[in-house]
C-alpha cells in the first residue's frame, strides 16, 4: 500500500509541475460551462436538476480523459523510466495502481472544480441534492472506466499520440453500444433481447441510472469490471513488453 | 517465493538466454560474481550486454537460464533479488520532471526507507556523486553528467551489496569519468560489482576481473593481465571479424 501512495503522490505531483495540468482544468471547465449553459439550454428548461450537465460526460470525457491518461506509460516506456520503475523493489501492481489512482484523483479534482453549476441549481431553485450526488459519483466511475481504457493503450506503445487515439476509439465502442441512434438502427433485424444485451456493455446505459439518482449496484459492479479489467490488460501489457 | 540459498555467489548466471523473436541476443552466457568483486563487462555495440543486465535486475524474462542475486532467483523471488540491486540502466533514465532531491527521495521512498533514514541515504548519496549544487533543479535542466550521476545516487541510496551499473561513465568529461570510476572501485571492495563499458582503460583501472562478450557468448575472462596485453589489441582480435562480418552485411 505505501509503495502505491510513493507512485500515486509522484504521479499527482508531475501533473502539476507542468502547465498541462492546469491547461487541462481550465479547458474541461471552459467546455462544461458551454455545454450546460449554452448546447444544454440549463436556463431554458425551467428545471432545478443537472441533467443538462451530466448528460454531456461520456461525450466530454471522451476527448480529455484520454487527454489525461495518454502520457502514464507511453511517457515511462520513451523515457525508459519504465526501466528504473520496473527493477524498483515493488510488483507490477503496485505501480498500475498507483498511476491510475493519481490520474483518477487528478479527474476528481476538475470534476470537484464544477462545484458553482451546483450552486447555480440551488441558488435558482431546489435540485434535489440526492440526485446530483449520485450524478457526480457515476461521472466519476464513468471516468475512471475512460481512463483504465487509457491506462491499456498508453501501456501499449511508447507515442503518446497513439495511445490518445486508441483509447478515443476503444471509448468511443463503449458509448456507441448504448447510443439511442444506434441502437435505434439495430431495432429493424436484433432481437430486443440481442440490443439489451449489447448495450448492457454501454457507459451510457450504466450512467443513466446514476443521472436518474439510482445508485444501483449493478452500475456499480459494472464500472468496477471495466476498470479491473483494463487495468489487468495492462498488467499483460507490461509483463509482454 | 523460494528460500534463500546461502553460501550461494552474490550473483550466480547459469546458461542464460533471450530472443527477440529469431535474434538470439543472449546465447547461453554463465558467470558468477562474488562480494568484493568488480567484474567489467565488454563488448562491441548489440553483444548482449545491456540484455544480460536487464536479466539480471529482472526487467526481462530470460528465455532460457537462471539468474540469481545473493541466493534469490529473480523470476521465483523478484522482490527479494531486487531489493539487493542497485541499477543504473543504459543512459541514465530519470523522471525529467522532478528535482534530483525529489527524485532521489521517491527512490529511497521505494525502497523502504522513510523518516530520518530516508533523509540520511538521501544526503550520503548526493555527498557521495557530487549533486549538492544541482539539488534543488529540475532533472531536465541538468548536463548529461549530472543527470548521469542523479541515477547513479538512485542506484546506491539503499547501500545495496549489488550494483549493476550499465555504461556508467559514457558521456561523462575526462574528471567525471575518473571520479566515477574511483567511487566504483571504493564500492566494489564491500559489494558484487557488475559494470558495462567500451573503454578499455577503465578495465585496468577499476575491474578485478574482465568478461568480454560477443554475439551473446562469452568469449574470453579472466584478470586483465590473464587477458593479455596490450588489451585493445586483445578485444579487437577477439571480436573484430564479427563486426567486420556485421559492417560488409549492413552495407
Amino acid at each position: 500500500m505505501r509503495n502505491i501512495l510513493t507512485i500515486a503522490k509522484r504521479e499527482l505531483g508531475s501533473y502539476f509541475t507542468s502547465p498541462v495540468a492546469y491547461v487541462f482544468l481550465v479547458i474541461f471547465l471552459l467546455l462544461t460551462g458551454f455545454f450546460t449553459f449554452t448546447a444544454g439550454q440549463f436556463f431554458e428548461r425551467g428545471e432545478a436538476s443537472l441533467g443538462a450537465f451530466f448528460g454531456w460526460h461520456p461525450w466530454l470525457y471522451l476527448v480529455l480523459v484520454p487527454a489525461v491518461g495518454m502520457r502514464l506509460w507511453a511517457e515511462e516506456r520513451r523515457s525508459g523510466t519504465l526501466e528504473l520503475l520496473m527493477t524498483m523493489p515493488i510488483t507490477p501492481w503496485q505501480a498500475i495502481a498507483g498511476k491510475f489512482l493519481a490520474s483518477w484523483i487528478f479527474l476528481g479534482i476538475a470534476l470537484a472544480l464544477t462545484f458553482p453549476v451546483v450552486i447555480t441549481a440551488n441558488v435558482l431553485g431546489s435540485p434535489d441534492n440526492g440526485m446530483v450526488f449520485a450524478g457526480y459519483l457515476g461521472s466519476l466511475f464513468l471516468a475512471g472506466a475512460y481512463l483504465a481504457v487509457t491506462c491499456m493503450t498508453s501501456a501499449m506503445t511508447r507515442n503518446q499520440v497513439v495511445a490518445f487515439i486508441l483509447s478515443v476509439v476503444a471509448c468511443l465502442f463503449l458509448i456507441l453500444a448504448g447510443f439511442n441512434p444506434v441502437t435505434d438502427l439495430m431495432v429493424r433485424w436484433a432481437s430486443p433481447a440481442f440490443i439489451d444485451t449489447v448495450a448492457a456493455f454501454s457507459v451510457v446505459t450504466h450512467f443513466d441510472g446514476f443521472q436518474k439518482g439510482v445508485i444501483d449496484s449493478r452500475d456499480l459492479v459494472y464500472f468496477l469490471s471495466v476498470i479491473g479489467f483494463a487495468l489487468f490488460a495492462t498488467s499483460i501489457v507490461l509483463r509482454n513488453r | 517465493m523460494r528460500p534463500r540459498k546461502l553460501n550461494s555467489p552474490m550473483i550466480k548466471i547459469e546458461n542464460l538466454a533471450k530472443s527477440f523473436g529469431a535474434i538470439r541476443a543472449v546465447d547461453g552466457i554463465s558467470f558468477n560474481v562474488e562480494r568484493g568483486e568488480v567484474v567489467g563487462f565488454l563488448g562491441p555495440n548489440g553483444s548482449g550486454k545491456s540484455t544480460t543486465m536487464r536479466m539480471i535486475t529482472g526487467y526481462y524474462a530470460p528465455t532460457g537460464g537462471r539468474v540469481s542475486v545473493g541466493g534469490y532467483d529473480v523470476i521465483e523471488s523478484p522482490l527479494e533479488a531486487k531489493r539487493l540491486i542497485g541499477y543504473l540502466p543504459e543512459n541514465a533514465a530519470a523522471y525529467t520532471d522532478m528535482t534530483v532531491r525529489g527524485f532521489l527521495e521517491f527512490a529511497a521512498a521505494l525502497r523502504g526507507l522513510s523518516g530520518e533514514a530516508k533523509r540520511k541515504a538521501v544526503s550520503r548519496a548526493v555527498e557521495r556523486c557530487f549533486l549538492a549544487s544541482v539539488l534543488h533543479q529540475s532533472i531536465d535542466t541538468l548536463s548529461k553528467g549530472y543527470r548521469h550521476r542523479t541515477c547513479l545516487a538512485q542506484a546506491l541510496i539503499h547501500e545495496p551489496e549489488v550494483l549493476i551499473l550499465d555504461e556508467p561513465t559514457d558521456g561523462l568529461d575526462p574528471n567525471q569519468k575518473h571520479e566515477v570510476r574511483n567511487l566504483i572501485k571504493e564500492l566494489g571492495r564491500t559489494k558484487a560489482v557488475v559494470f558495462s563499458t567500451h573503454i578499455l582503460e577503465e578495465v585496468d583501472a577499476a575491474c578485478t576481473r574482465a568478461i568480454i562478450i560477443d554475439r551473446g557468448r562469452i568469449v574470453a575472462q579472466g584478470t586483465p593481465d590473464e587477458l593479455g596485453r596490450p588489451l585493445d589489441e586483445v578485444f579487437r582480435r577477439l571480436t573484430l571479424p564479427d563486426t567486420v562480418m556485421r559492417d560488409t552485411v549492413k552495407k
